[in-house]
């Protein structure tokens, strides 16, 4: 059994209007020091595998294919034991 | 001309693009297609239409493109039939790579939906020969995420090939080059966050859409060199 842990995220050159108007409201709350926010999403996956290379190699797939847009999303993923 | 208008789980503009391709298609036979169905032999035009495919889960389109159908839009697509996709159906044919760029969530973050002005950036498709260029249509739209993004390499190609097909004259929602359709390099697959077929009849005071579906006709029927 495996656990990963994926984490996408808006590409740096690409405009994020959901953090741009979170970074807003920090500011109207009085956190001025807030320079930029960026919203992404976080996922769970459990492998039930022992290999872990097979895992993370379908794991990258999905991320390229599915979990991800890589057209405006950046991607990054962690496997636990 | 047989038309397929598919249907994902979520979808809701499917029965507004059968009455549009009905009133506006000469003759034209619709059907409704589920999204498990894997086969398009046989249709002449494929309508992607609008909604919320699985709910926009993960990002609208980016499950919708995974469906059994999709993969014979693909086939349909490069065998030359002509698609249409409306709304969800252009975030659908961006996350399937049949179209570039993707649909970002509206800069202003609101659900815009209201009339809105396009020009007709390129009057030499399939789908607006009924236009003239540069002209000054009104089609309404009604979505969250039509911010349409791609990089300045592909934009200058789309630029270079002539794929921006609609603009906006007011930008509602951050797009890109005021990028309010795009269309692929074959010029069969049409992509636009406006509604064309909320646009077909008098009686809701605008027709300015009929002509994008009688010009597809009039494709078609070069096409195949009927005359009529």
């Amino acid at each position: 059994m495996f656990k990963a842990k994926v984490y996408v995220t808006t590409k740096a050159n690409v405009l994020d209007p959901q953090g741009a108007a979170v970074q807003q409201a920090l500011h109207t709350m009085g956190y001025a020091a807030v320079d930029d926010v960026r919203i992404g999403k976080y996922m769970e996956l459990t492998f039930d595998t022992t290999d872990r290379a097979q895992a993370e190699s379908e794991l990258e797939q999905m991320c390229k294919k599915l979990l991800a847009n890589p057209v405006v999303e950046d991607y990054r993923y962690e496997l636990e034991d | 001309m047989k038309v397929a208008v598919l249907v994902f789980p979520g979808s809701n503009c499917d029965w507004d693009c059968v009455h549009a391709a009905e009133q506006t298609i000469e003759g034209a036979v619709v059907d409704r297609v589920w999204h498990t169905t894997d086969t398009l032999e046989g249709y002449d035009l494929i309508m992607i239409p609008g909604g919320f495919s699985y709910g926009d889960y993960l990002r609208s389109g980016a499950i919708a493109r995974f469906a059994p159908v999709m993969q014979a839009v693909a086939k349909a697509a490069a065998e030359g039939v002509y698609v249409l996709g409306i709304c969800n159906g252009f975030q659908i044919l961006t996350e399937a790579g049949l179209l570039p760029g993707a649909l970002r969530r509206n800069t202003g973050l609101k659900f815009r939906c209201h009339s809105s002005q396009l020009h007709v950036a390129n009057a030499d498709t399939a789908f607006t020969s009924g236009y003239a260029a540069g002209e000054v249509i009104d089609i309404p739209i009604a979505h969250g995420e039509g911010n349409y993004y791609c990089d300045d390499a592909v934009l200058e190609q789309l630029k270079a090939r002539n794929q921006i097909v609609f603009t906006y004259t007011d930008n509602p929602n951050g797009s890109v080059a005021d990028i309010a359709g795009v269309i692929n390099e074959q010029g069969n697959v049409l992509g636009m966050m406006p509604h064309p077929e909320r646009a077909v009849n008098s009686l809701l005071r605008n027709e300015d859409g009929i002509r994008l579906f009688t010009s597809i006709m009039k494709a078609w029927r070069e096409r195949h060199a009927i005359v009529g």
